[in-house]
């Protein structure tokens, strides 16, 4: 069959458009904990579904809130997400080779491309069920993730502040719960404990959202010259 | 820079970092380093945000309830609990422990 472009026909109801759905159903939910937490940080509504359906990365999204809630500039938030954002360029090079997204639809494709997408078509092995497993799971995240920002957004504007309902315990274990499943293997895991480290020794000696950046250049040295079997690897992640 | 400003301009740069992927050759996936650094900074900006939510207060680090919401959390994470549960479960544990002292 020829690389369809993104009809979903629904006359079938497919293995990659099941897992499409499940996982669309799994992680569009958790949308509701970043509207909150959005809010908490010191977004209004407005801004917390800005970055939902514009940005829409959601460790990109998280960091930016994360370094806004932690006083950090509006600059380093930006780099923050950005830096987050890089293995979807990677994503994006193996699904132009796997789905080859004409006009349009590689503008769309593009906005679509986050973890659970990428994972769902490279669990296909035909072409046609890869097609439909990255919309599927691309569009279903994206409708939810949005659908559930805002209730989060609002909820969360209406608890007043945020300390008190322990939101900012809340961003903590977000944080580690993106962490943990790439934690498998012991290299990730010291590469996580050196920039932990940087970080809490940065903290006090430079400007709020700083340290955040000078763990990334850590992380990019460490991938760049560290050559271990087990090296931390955007291929091998699993969908958060 | 206002917050809104910093919105807009992450979004492109997230939007521009994705698009590219699909405007770089082909040829360049071939090169496992490329997926290795982006894997890396992954993990790296996941431990800072971490350590940083749960010790920073401003420029000084200090333990308070957020520490209970990182033990908890790990946890809920060992013990292989959802996602959304661990968040909760960090905000309930933060809260008691600021509503009990």
């Amino acid at each position: 069959m020829n690389p369809s472009p993104p009809t979903l026909r629904p006359a079938t109801w497919t293995p990659a458009i099941r897992m499409g759905l499940s996982i669309a159903a799994a992680t569009g939910f958790y949308g509701i904990s970043f509207g909150a937490l959005a809010v908490a940080a010191g977004l209004t509504v407005w801004q917390a579904m800005a970055l939902s359906l514009l940005m829409f990365t959601g460790g990109s999204q998280f960091a930016f809130i994360g370094v806004i809630a932690g006083g950090g500039a509006g600059s380093a938030a930006m780099g923050a997400a950005a830096l987050l954002g890089v293995r979807n360029a990677v994503y994006g090079m193996q699904l132009n080779g796997m789905l080859a997204p004409t006009g349009w639809r590689k503008a769309v494709a593009a906005q679509l491309t986050i973890d659970e997408s990428a994972a769902t078509a490279a669990g296909q092995t035909a072409p046609d069920e890869q097609q439909r497993g990255f919309w599927t799971a691309g569009l279903g995240v994206f409708v939810l993730w949005n659908l559930f920002t805002l209730l989060g957004a609002v909820l969360g504007d209406a608890l007043g502040d945020p300390r008190r309902w322990g939101l900012d315990g809340a961003a903590v274990a977000a944080f580690l719960a993106l962490l943990w499943p790439r934690l498998k293997q012991r290299e990730p895991v010291a590469l996580a404990v050196v920039c932990g480290v940087v970080t809490a020794l940065a903290v006090p000696l430079v400007p709020p959202g700083l340290p955040i950046l000078l763990a990334a250049v850590v992380g990019a040295a460490w991938g760049w010259w560290v050559r271990s079997p087990d090296a931390p690897s955007v291929r091998e992640e699993a969908a958060t | 820079m206002t917050l809104w400003t910093a919105i807009v301009l992450a979004c492109a740069a997230t939007y521009l970092t994705k698009l590219a992927g699909y405007a770089a050759p082909a040829r360049w996936l071939q090169n496992p380093r490329m997926a290795r650094v982006a894997g890396a900074i992954t993990v790296a900006l996941l431990s800072a945000l971490t350590v940083m939510n749960t010790f920073a207060a401003g420029t000084a680090l200090v333990l308070d309830a957020r520490l209970a919401a990182l033990g908890v959390a790990a946890l809920a994470l060992w013990l292989r609990l959802p996602f959304l549960l661990v968040v909760v479960l960090g905000a309930a544990a933060a809260g008691l422990v600021r509503w009990l002292g």
